[in-house]
């Protein structure tokens, strides 16, 4: 596509693969029960969601749809590739742009699990709901009220003006993106590969 | 006099401000002469102003003590006439005095907004060494010797109000974020700047010609470390007025606080050993160990004191009025424990601030935090003026030695410096960055690293014997500072605008982004988890879990302790809009930043209208609402009117104009309607638990109007509630529904009202938009579900 996708080191191919080789138990491809296997993430609030993401078709950039039961190492690659390190200050705006939809597009995904193209609120309430699940019985009722007020907001900015009587679908990902213009998504969502070869410490 | 006339606050053309601040000199002028004379004096029966009377009546009572002991004891002293009025100004001499500079302070900041150009172009820090300059050169005129800064009271004084604001609203995000690159610039940059300007100085000492061989390579390094540590009180001073982005002010202005432990370890050193004439290898082992040792301890002391003061404000919930002075005392504490041990006070102080802040803002009231907040401010802003009108004082009242030479040098030097430092050390950094830094970053930073009080004061505590060129030292040290106060202070915003530096974002952070921030934040941790990676998502996220698990819950009392960042966040957002909505007048203006029509309603998804649920009631109930309602339907007319004047609450997200169509139309459109809707009023209305109809109870008539089971050609009336433990979440009543929408309009749970399509006519139905437009109107937090169900619809 674009001259500046670095392609992911030789070397951190080679640890990402080492570590999918522990992950699976050597086995040629990764199933979802191989990642309840990371201790690490067992208290992740959202971990259902970052697993499911490793197994959604959307993010293996070749168009697909649907989920799959397990993923080959290229796959797993091509997922970890949403979140290696840019040198964006080198990148022209539409670069830029083109990066920032990449990676919000992975997060929308992540958001959209019946893949309809919107976010409904059902759908948000969820998210919500996932990140404040282990705040109790505290964290649910007030997770419909934040999402609520999220998804008025978005519907605020994005449409502004509404009769009485419409509905909101959803949030489409150009509202998406509109919405969340203000966190730079370009320089926060990555991963530094640079010093990886921890594979041995983590279990 | 002439400080009441100032008082009152005019708004006046600028020659009336001159003239006032001349008269504000003068009077100045007068009292501090009065101060210093009025031993010699005695007793001047003449009050010579507002102040003085009050001294006055103090001195009064003194005298009038005096004379009674003195009659206890007899001596040969004649009988004098009983004084009336006297003068006693001894006693009250010191605060009077500190007092009145701190009113020459404000008055002087109050002035400088007055004239409405001056403070765009000049920065206020220029404007008050101007002022400082002023006032001591007209005590000097008179004849007096004006006061220089004393570092004592600077360093214990003046400077831990900056420091504690500062470290207290510290951002911390952008903050560790930056840290390694704070503190390479910090203390690499610091050591470089310090031992190149020394170096060099030295060097350019040696060179005959210039009568400076005195000077040895000791001296000059001391010298140099004085001079490099850029000042956080001038940055914070220049920096405030320009808002530049974020990264820029956080990296400037950590950089002027981190340095101070690598400032204190260096002058210490060096002052030392410049007596003695040299500094062994063991001496430079040391004085790394004592870096390492001041910096540490000083954070250590200071976090110390911060859990302190965390665990206290967890028990003040009794006593909310003391809550601030916890906070005050708890870190001016860390700041003289750790001055005691030459430890970095400074860093103490962030320290204490940045570790209590989270916990104690959990635990103090809301006004406390509103105290804190201004004590501080107000505090800080007073210190600052002081700071620098002192500064200006003390430049006409000190010995000045100056030499051509070591002044030029000094000043090149410094900004050589501090250019190659930076150019150098971004260098390295970028390669460890992932946003790097641009070359017009690089230069704000360098450019930024400004000079002040801090250099001066250690210059002042240099002791004469040791060091036989400290007059022209602190020459050199003023004349580094006015420049970079003046000249860079003053060029700095105009350069800001022209490399077109990108300004600190003024928008509010939404609760989306906050969502997805935090979103963000776990899905990285999880990604590095997955490719089994400890990176520093990882160890924020355990840091983050640890302080969750064991911290909050030792410093944060009750329930709070448990309540999640982003629940937190959004109960500060609706407050905030719950302020502005009652702040703007119950709903004209929209509080959120983008006007539009969008109001929950519109958001949530319609059920079919087989899941409505709708109250059964018995038959004799039914009856008896009938008769009721047939009974008041006269009434009704004014019922409504009222219920709509009374009961109307605007949804904050709705458009002013909605509100102004409902003032316009109300009384001809319920008017009209009324005769058209009898066929509404014979039926049941609205639900019991209605909001509407709660309010309608409440405001006008104790008779409610109650729902009927439901049947297609009768309407009914749509209640959309809210979740009703949500605290302070808006409702919208859509009493009207177009019957076609008949199919598929409906809320969770709601009530339904459904205009009988077939009875109204095409002319209606742009009134019915009115309608819906105006009752959409119509919210209040929901009510809680259960609750209302338990009330008798019949009181």
């Amino acid at each position: 596509m674009t001259g500046w996708r670095r392609p992911v080191s030789l070397e951190q191919i080679s640890i990402l693969h080492k570590r999918f080789m522990q992950l699976s138990h050597n086995e040629d491809s990764l199933r979802r029960e191989d990642f309840k296997t990371i201790s690490d993430l067992a208290s992740n609030p959202i971990r259902f969601q970052i697993i499911e993401a490793f197994f959604d078709k959307r993010n293996f950039r070749q168009n697909g749809e649907g989920s799959v039961e397990e993923i080959s190492f290229e796959q797993f690659l091509t997922v970890m590739s949403h979140f290696r390190p840019v040198p964006v200050h080198t990148m022209t705006e539409e670069q830029r742009e083109s990066l920032r939809r990449e990676k919000l597009r992975f997060l929308f995904n992540m958001h959209d699990t019946d893949n309809d193209g919107t976010i409904t609120l059902e759908e948000y309430r969820r998210v919500v709901e996932e990140l404040l699940s282990r705040s109790g019985a505290l964290g649910k009722e007030t997770a419909k009220g934040i999402a609520d007020a999220a998804m008025l907001e978005v519907a605020s900015v994005s449409v502004g003006h509404m009769e009485p009587d419409e509905f909101y679908e959803g949030i489409t990902f150009d509202h998406f993106l509109k919405i969340l213009n203000g966190i730079e998504i370009e320089t926060r969502m990555h991963i530094r590969f640079l010093n990886m070869d921890t594979t041995n410490l983590c279990k | 006099m002439a400080l009441g006339r100032l008082a009152l606050g005019t708004v006046g053309a600028s020659r009336r401000v001159s003239l006032q601040r001349g008269l504000l000199f003068l009077c100045a002028l007068v009292l501090l002469l009065l101060s210093e004379a009025v031993e010699p004096l005695g007793a001047s029966g003449s009050p010579g102003g507002a102040g003085d009377s009050s001294g006055g009546s103090h001195g009064l009572q003194k005298g009038c003590e005096a004379d009674v002991t003195k009659s206890k004891h007899p001596t040969n002293r004649t009988k004098k006439p009983f004084p009336v009025l006297s003068f006693d100004y001894e006693h009250v001499k010191t605060p009077f005095e500190i007092s009145l500079w701190v009113l020459l302070a404000s008055l002087m900041k109050l002035g400088f907004h007055l004239i409405p150009r001056l403070s765009s172009i000049v920065p206020e820090s220029c404007l008050l060494i101007v002022v400082g300059l002023l006032v001591g050169g007209l005590i000097k005129v008179v004849g007096e010797t004006p006061p220089v800064l004393d570092s004592q009271v600077f360093f214990l004084f003046l400077l831990p109000p900056i420091i504690l604001d500062a470290g207290y609203f510290l951002p911390i995000r952008p903050f560790s974020e930056n840290l390694g690159t704070i503190l390479m610039f910090a203390v690499v940059g610091t050591l470089w700047n310090s031992f190149f300007m020394g170096g060099l100085l030295y060097g350019v000492c040696q060179i005959k010609g210039t009568d400076l061989n005195t000077v040895n390579l000791l001296a000059c390094l001391l010298f140099g470390s004085i001079i490099s540590a850029v000042d956080p009180v001038a940055v914070l001073a220049v920096f405030e007025e320009i808002h530049i982005n974020e990264l820029l002010h956080i990296l400037v202005f950590g950089e002027s606080l981190l340095n101070d432990a690598v400032t204190v370890v260096l002058y210490h050193l060096f002052e030392e050993y410049a007596g003695v004439g040299s500094v062994s290898i063991l001496d430079v082992f040391l004085g790394v160990v004592c870096f390492l040792v001041v910096a540490l301890g000083g954070v250590l002391v200071g976090a110390f004191y911060g859990i302190l003061a965390a665990f206290t404000s967890r028990f003040t919930s009794h006593t909310r009025v003391i809550e601030p002075l916890f906070v005050f005392v708890y870190s001016y504490m860390a700041y003289l424990s750790a001055e005691v041990f030459h430890l970095s006070g400074i860093m103490a102080l962030i320290a204490c601030g940045a570790v209590m802040r989270p916990y104690v803002e959990a635990n103090i009231s809301h006004k406390s935090h509103t105290t804190i907040k201004y004590f501080l401010k107000m505090w800080s802003s007073v210190s600052e003026t002081l700071i620098f009108i002192f500064l200006g004082v003390s430049t006409v009242a000190g010995n000045h030695s100056w030499n051509w030479t070591f002044v030029t040098v000094t000043i090149i030097l410094c900004l050589v410096s501090r250019v190659l430092g930076v150019v150098g050390l971004t260098y390295v950094i970028n390669k460890f960055r992932i946003v790097k830094l641009t070359t017009k970053d690089q230069f704000i930073v360098a450019y930024g690293g400004l000079r002040g009080a801090i250099a001066f004061s250690l210059g002042y505590l240099l002791d004469k014997s040791h060091f036989p060129m400290r007059d022209m030292f602190l020459t050199a040290i003023i004349t580094v500072i006015f420049f970079t106060v003046f000249v860079q202070g003053m060029t700095i915003r105009p350069l800001v605008d022209l490399l077109a530096v990108k300004k600190k974002q003024e928008t509010k952070r939404s609760i989306n982004e906050e969502i997805h921030t935090q979103f963000l934040d776990h899905l990285l941790t999880g990604i590095e988890d997955i490719c089994g990676h400890y990176g520093h998502h990882h160890w924020k996220d355990k840091l983050n879990r640890f302080n969750k698990k064991y911290v909050k819950k030792c410093l944060i009392a009750g329930e709070r302790s448990k309540e999640p960042q982003l629940i937190a966040f959004y109960h500060k957002m609706e407050m905030k809009q719950a302020i502005e909505l009652v702040e703007s007048g119950g709903g004209v203006k929209l509080p959120s930043a983008v006007p539009s029509t969008v109001s929950m309603q519109n958001i949530q998804p319609k059920k079919p209208p087989s899941d409505r649920a709708i109250p059964q009631i018995s038959k004799g109930r039914e009856e008896e609402i009938r008769k009721i309602l047939r009974n008041n339907l006269q009434k009704t007319r004014q019922r409504l009117r009222s219920y709509n004047r009374h009961t109307l609450v605007a949804d904050p997200y709705e458009d002013g104009w909605n509100d102004l169509l409902f003032k316009r139309q109300k009384l001809m459109e319920i008017e009209k309607k009324m005769s058209k809707m009898s066929n509404y009023l014979t039926v049941p209305a609205a639900a019991p638990d209605s909001p509407t109809l709660s309010r309608a109870r409440l405001a006008s008539d104790p008779q409610a109007y109650s729902s009927k089971p439901t049947s297609d050609d009768l309407p009914t009336i749509k209640v959309d509630l809210a979740s009703p433990q949500s605290p302070d979440s808006v409702n919208l009543v859509n009493e009207f529904q177009k019957a076609a929408t008949q199919n598929d309009p409906d809320d969770d749970g709601g009530l339904v009202m459904k205009v009988p399509f077939a009875d109204k006519d095409q002319g209606e139905q742009d009134n019915k938009k009115e309608q819906q437009r105006l009752m959409r109107c119509l919210s209040d937090p929901g009510p809680g579900g259960d609750e209302e169900e338990d009330e008798p619809f019949l009181p």
